[in-house]
């Protein structure tokens, strides 16, 4: 069923889908940043998913594109997933919100930008959320040293 | 002409009723809430990078600490996550399985105790908070026979369980389920038809399914406004598909609805807990997985073999394929998930969770803006927020 939907994706927005994973029964859809939001609202409004269970950042600190940012989907009529990626460059590290799409990315979107340092353009909220509103650098990317700002990198604990 | 002015006010993050470290800035009119702006992360402790710096099975102890009201549970998300990524999820023998069925919904009787007792307690019903924290104490010391501890369990391992059941701990359980539905009557008898209750509750932060949806409430909170949505029955994990419980819905939308949900979903609980001890049978309680499990203790010391197995699994842990798994269950505040991504290390290369109580407590604005005050407490309990899990 998932792939029936990737391939209809794929159909609609032949240029953007950049790659299509399956592992461990999980089908994970690649596309590009600048028709996320296009994306978003034909999988929620034509495909059905019309619940954003997560959203977050990962660093592939050395590859290029540095960063994705990661959608986990679920329908809840047919309780099938689809997870969509998006390559975000470290240059230009924001990619379009989509909180207009599920009210429910707002926060996730925000502990993205706090944590992570991606910021979403058109989001109507975009402050720190569990980090201190003066906190500087984004601690969960992995150049920032686990025992805080200023610190070596951390080798194991017998280091 | 009388001027129209709002007043500010802050809640928390030291008030007995925002359940933790939660806090709220109020703008009112009167007695009305106007807006209502959640501050969190004064409980920040960086699980997710934490985790990124330690092997899978050192991970674990970090998950206790998210939920922990409800620490089997999470313990339950990240092994499953961790099996899947491993692809050795068919692997796990049958008695663990049953085991894991069997704490987790002890487990969220244990969670939807102390969401009854402080809820109640915080509208001004301090009877059923004794009452409740009696039975949870019940449970505690079950957890303390099964792991040593009270809070911080720890007891579900990548692969299947730490430790066997001890001796006696069935007829434990047995007694304990067989006298909880008659304490969810006594709940009943004080709250459900208490008038103060019913104006309390009823009709109080009321959400549509729709808006329900849209905002991500999932659990008992989403079940609450009609959506008949349970990962257990719908995504079945750790073998639920072969036990029979009803997914309980109500159409209310309000916080006594919410309230009937979760007292129905305890009776539920005690169905599956029985009909789990009718399975239980003696039997391995890891997979027979060697690069993943630890072996028994017996072989670790008579064996040199054994004990260098021992020592390879602490020191250098095992290291998953390549790949990203997302593994959702049913916590007893909602859905609770883990994306793990693995590049092939002995440490998760990201974890990312998804806590109920983060998702749910973006609501909370929709739910109280016009209402009065005293209704922003009921709207806090009714949600079920664990700010450990919020601010991990």
């Amino acid at each position: 069923m998932s792939q029936a939907v990737v391939a209809k994706l794929k159909g609609t927005f032949a240029a953007s889908v950049l790659d299509v994973k399956e592992h461990r029964g999980e089908v994970t859809v690649t596309v590009k940043k600048e028709d996320i939001v296009d994306i978003c609202r034909y999988l929620k409004e034509e495909a059905g998913y019309n619940f954003l269970c997560d959203l977050c950042g990962v660093d592939y600190l050395g590859q290029t594109p540095r960063f994705m940012v990661v959608y986990n989907l679920y329908n809840i009529t047919t309780k099938e997933r689809l997870r969509v990626k998006v390559p975000v460059d470290e240059q230009d590290c924001c990619v379009d919100t989509v909180s207009g799409v599920w009210s429910t990315a707002n926060w996730p979107e925000r502990e993205c930008w706090d944590l992570m340092g991606i910021s979403f353009t058109g989001h109507p909220d975009l402050r720190r959320i569990l980090m201190p509103a003066d906190w500087e650098g984004h601690p969960l990317r992995k150049d920032y040293p686990l025992q805080g700002p200023g610190r070596d990198l951390y080798q194991g604990r017998l280091s | 002409m009388a001027t129209k002015e709002t007043m500010t006010i802050n809640m928390g993050p030291q008030h007995p009723s925002t359940h933790g470290v939660l806090q709220l800035v109020l703008e009112l009119d009167g007695e009305t809430v106007v807006k209502a702006v959640p501050h969190i992360g004064f409980l920040h402790r960086g699980v997710e990078k934490l985790s990124e710096n330690r092997s899978y099975h050192r991970a674990l102890p970090l998950t206790d600490r998210l939920d922990y009201l409800a620490p089997m549970s999470n313990n339950l998300g990240y092994v499953l996550a961790v099996e899947k990524l491993l692809g050795i999820t068919d692997q796990i023998p049958e008695r663990a399985k049953v085991v894991r069925v069997m704490m987790a919904e002890l487990t969220r009787i244990k969670s939807h105790l102390v969401w009854l007792a402080t809820h109640a307690l915080d509208i001004g019903a301090m009877t059923v908070f004794l009452y409740c924290f009696r039975e949870r104490e019940a449970i505690m010391d079950m957890y303390e026979k099964l792991s040593g501890a009270r809070m911080t369990s720890n007891y579900f391992r990548v692969g299947g369980l730490s430790l066997d059941l001890p001796e006696g701990f069935e007829n434990d359980v047995r007694d304990f389920i067989d006298a909880m539905p008659g304490h969810i009557d006594t709940y009943e008898g004080l709250l459900t038809g208490n008038k103060i209750w019913q104006k309390r509750t009823i009709g109080v932060a009321k959400i549509s399914a729709e808006d329900a949806i849209d905002i991500g409430l999932t659990g008992p909170a989403l079940r609450g406004s009609g959506v008949d949505w349970d990962l257990r029955r719908d995504n079945p994990y750790t073998g639920y598909e072969d036990y029979d419980f009803k997914v309980i819905t109500r159409d209310g939308c309000d916080t006594f609805d919410r309230y009937k949900v979760r007292l129905d979903e305890m009776r539920e609980s005690c169905k599956i807990i029985y009909q789990a001890l009718d399975k239980l049978q003696p039997g391995p309680i890891l997979a027979d997985v060697p690069s993943v499990c630890l072996p028994a203790k017996k072989d670790v010391v008579n064996s040199i073999e054994g004990l260098i197995h021992q020592f390879k699994i602490i020191t250098e842990g095992f290291k998953p394929e390549p790949g990203e798994v997302y593994q959702g269950i049913e916590a007893p505040k909602g859905e609770l998930g883990y994306y793990m991504v693995s590049d092939g290390s002995a440490n998760p290369f990201r974890m990312k969770i998804r806590p109920p109580s983060f998702v749910n407590l973006q609501a909370l604005p929709q739910m109280v803006e016009g209402s009065l005050l005293a209704d922003v407490i009921a709207a806090i309990g009714t949600l079920d927020i664990v700010l450990g899990e919020i601010d991990r």
